[in-house]
């Protein structure tokens, strides 16, 4: 079966709410909606203090190429704009909504019959990327990258393929899995779409063979739409990662950084992406609620909840049976490259994959010993890089070294982290390099 | 038997006067010229290699002096670890005199102690500041204070600064502190200021570096500056202190030490260092505010 060549680890998978169909969370008496929900320029506010909104009312629009608007995903009334607590820790810019009813724009198509592509033959490639632009779709992985972005290839580059990322590798997180059992066909259609945007007849599905229902349905489903394959995959992390699943699935390479997935004419979406694009440009709906999974051992009730973004993280993990008394850490995302969290009162956004509570027991990182030499965090990295090295010059402050040694093609998986047999703190030095390393290249790149 | 001794003395002393010749011949011919001046500065100078001069250490700051010196003047060099001695000898070595340079120290711009400033969250990742400031706001409610790690501590070369486990924040020994600067760039929150020394060392000064809404930044710590501008009010007159980004500043070279707006802050975020004890009335005061 295929997989990525180097490196990869495979943590317990802990599938808890596997079986737990999507539900509809509540809608919050308060919605907040950052600024920063996606990478690249903050979105600019366009709405002020006592505004009416409904759902699907723009609320910020991009900020710059790679940015995306933002909308909102209740009805309601404009309290403030002003800073808020997000999932990153910090204070940043956000809309307040005061939520009354539930009253959506016009034209927003709230059915659930399925429009083929073969309905609309109208929709030529830049329609389908305008429109996604339009309704602020970003990466729904997590990574949050601007999707029109990915769908407009710089010149010189061409697309020769789609892969949908469906592999769902972190732990724990199960909203893809039940977002393809229970919309294959508008996956299959987000798919087309993406394809005719960016002009390839040939597209991919990686699904990990962990989910062996969602392979069978979608194999099924994809029956007659030629150029369409659905590719199971071993388990094995970090298989979402961009360049892993390229690798695994088409079995090229992407260079190291600056080059991205483009230069070896591959095109990544992730299965959430894809369904939130067939809403977008067949239902006319822009981005506003996606499916979260929340989930943890002492979680009452794992799920899958389909939740308005902006909904802060203490309702949703309300809905599941409240907070359980032995909860050690909170954590936005998957328990692999996730972010503890400092506060529930947090929203919602639009890359939020997961929320992950985790008991005492497990939430304490074990104490670091000195390095042994084993290099498993080298066998371990699917970059091929040397964790040990990179973690000791990140903490070391020797920035040139860092370089020289690629620390910028780290993904921050946390493979090396959690392979350590000494437990040492990796990644977090290593992101430290990472961070001022790409400031350095950056700064360089502006003196030139 | 003697012979052979003999013979490997001779030899080894014949290779060893051949390459001493070879050698003096080619320093001579290949030397380097270095201006004997530099050498001469760089005795002087302490070594620390701190940078904190702002070239790459002694000798870097050596040649820059010279170099300076030969434009005729040794204005803004300055070794901070050395101070106004060294920089005396340095300028009798190269022939100028040299401006009195007022000496300057660290001052941690944070009073979030425990007490003041409650944990909010448990940081467990790597002991570092770095690496804490990646996870957004750290441990506490406020987003601009001392994260407590001590980066700062292991920057300093001269044992001046250390965590005060009671506080959580790093005490700089005034008596050691140089000025070099090493801790101020090593935080990554910008909280360690070069600040001038003052007049027997005293100095007044805003211990916050929060520059969130007052209402936040209230919350977040009992000794946070809420920039609500009563400081600089009192101030009017010397015009020392500025609010920006909801934070006062007081300038040390306009500061006239009246302490006036040590009492007029309302959340104690104003200090003094090195005044000698109050009288009564303004301690009561300060323990109102305290309270």
């Amino acid at each position: 079966m295929k997989t990525f060549k180097i490196g990869g680890v495979h943590p317990a998978e802990n599938k808890l709410s596997a079986a737990s169909p999507i539900r509809e969370a509540a809608l919050p008496k308060q919605a907040v909606f950052s600024m920063f929900q996606h990478i690249g320029a903050p979105a600019k506010p366009v709405v002020k203090k006592g505004d009416e909104v409904k759902v699907g009312t723009l609320l910020a629009e991009a900020g710059g190429f790679v940015s995306a608007p933002i909308h909102s995903s209740v009805s309601g009334k404009v309290s403030k704009v002003d800073v808020a607590l997000d999932a990153s820790g910090t204070r940043r810019m956000a809309v307040y909504v005061d939520v009354e009813g539930d009253e959506w724009e016009d034209g927003i198509d709230r059915s659930t019959t399925l429009v083929k592509l073969s309905d609309r033959p109208e929709l030529d490639g830049k329609t389908i990327v305008e429109k996604i632009k339009n309704a602020g779709i970003v990466g729904m992985g997590g990574a949050t990258f601007p999707c029109h972005v990915k769908l407009s290839p710089p010149p010189g580059c061409k697309a020769e393929c789609v892969i949908i990322n469906a592999v769902e590798c972190e732990p724990y997180l199960t909203a893809d899995h039940r977002l393809m059992l229970e919309h294959p066909e508008e996956i299959l259609v987000g798919l087309q779409l993406i394809m005719k945007a960016v002009g390839v007849n040939k597209g991919f599905i990686g699904i990990e063979n962990n989910k062996p229902d969602a392979i069978k349905l979608m194999t099924e489903k994809a029956k007659g739409n030629e150029g369409i394959e659905i590719v199971p995959l071993k388990v094995k992390y970090p298989q979402g990662g961009e360049k892993q699943l390229i690798d695994a699935v088409i079995g090229r390479q992407v260079p190291a950084p600056p080059a991205i997935p483009i230069n070896v004419g591959a095109v990544v979406q992730n299965v959430g992406t894809a369904f939130a694009i067939y809403q977008a440009v067949m239902k006319n709906k822009p981005l506003i609620d996606r499916i979260i999974t929340v989930t943890g051992k002492s979680v009452k009730q794992p799920s899958n909840l389909l939740a308005r973004l902006g909904t802060p993280f203490q309702q949703l993990i309300d809905e599941c049976g409240g907070l359980p008394e032995d909860t050690g850490k909170i954590i936005g995302g998957g328990p692999m490259m996730g972010k503890a969290l400092l506060s529930l009162d947090v929203p919602m956004t639009k890359g939020s994959s997961g929320l992950l509570l985790m008991n005492n027991k497990e939430a304490r990182r074990a104490e670091p010993q000195p390095c042994i030499r084993c290099a498993k965090c080298v066998s371990a990295c699917p970059m091929g890089l040397e964790p040990y090295l990179l973690s000791k010059m990140s903490a070391k402050a020797d920035w040139e070294g860092a370089e020289k040694n690629d620390v910028v093609s780290c993904i921050e998986c946390g493979s090396c982290q959690f392979t350590c047999p000494s437990n040492r703190p990796l990644l977090d030095m290593i992101r430290v390099g990472k961070t001022t390393v790409m400031g350095i290249i950056r700064s360089r790149a502006a003196a030139r | 038997m003697v012979n052979v001794i003999l013979i490997a003395v001779c030899v080894l002393g014949l290779i060893g006067l051949a390459s001493a010749v070879i050698l003096y011949v080619v320093s001579h011919k290949f030397a380097v010229h270095e201006d004997p001046r530099i050498a001469k500065v760089g005795a002087v100078l302490p070594q620390a290699n701190c940078g904190g001069c702002g070239y790459p250490g002694c000798s870097g700051f050596a040649a820059a002096c010279v170099k300076a010196a030969d434009g005729g003047s040794l204005e803004g060099k300055l070794c901070p670890v050395g101070g106004q001695p060294v920089m005396e000898q340095v300028a009798d070595i190269l022939g100028l005199s040299v401006a009195a340079a007022a000496p300057k120290v660290a001052v941690v711009r944070c009073n979030g102690t425990c007490e003041n400033r409650p944990r909010l969250a448990q940081f467990d990742g790597a002991q570092s500041c770095r690496v804490q400031q990646m996870t957004g706001m750290g441990e506490t409610g406020c987003g601009y204070g001392c994260l407590g790690c001590g980066d700062c501590v292991a920057k300093c070369q001269f044992d001046a600064l250390h965590m005060n486990p009671e506080t959580g924040l790093p005490e700089v020994d005034e008596e050691k502190c140089t000025a070099c600067g090493a801790c101020a760039k090593a935080c990554p929150r910008g909280i360690i200021e070069i600040r001038l020394k003052g007049p027997k060392g005293r100095r007044v000064v805003v211990l916050c570096n929060n520059k969130d809404k007052g209402a936040i930044a209230n919350k977040a710590c009992k000794a946070s500056c809420i920039g609500c501008g009563k400081c600089v009010k009192t101030c009017e007159k010397f015009e020392a202190i500025t609010l920006e980004n909801n934070l006062a500043y007081i300038d040390a070279e306009k500061c006239k030490m009246c302490r006036k707006c040590e009492e007029a802050c309302p959340k104690g975020a104003i200090h003094g260092f090195n005044f000698p004890p109050k009288k009564e009335k303004s301690e009561e005061v300060k323990q109102e505010v305290g309270s």
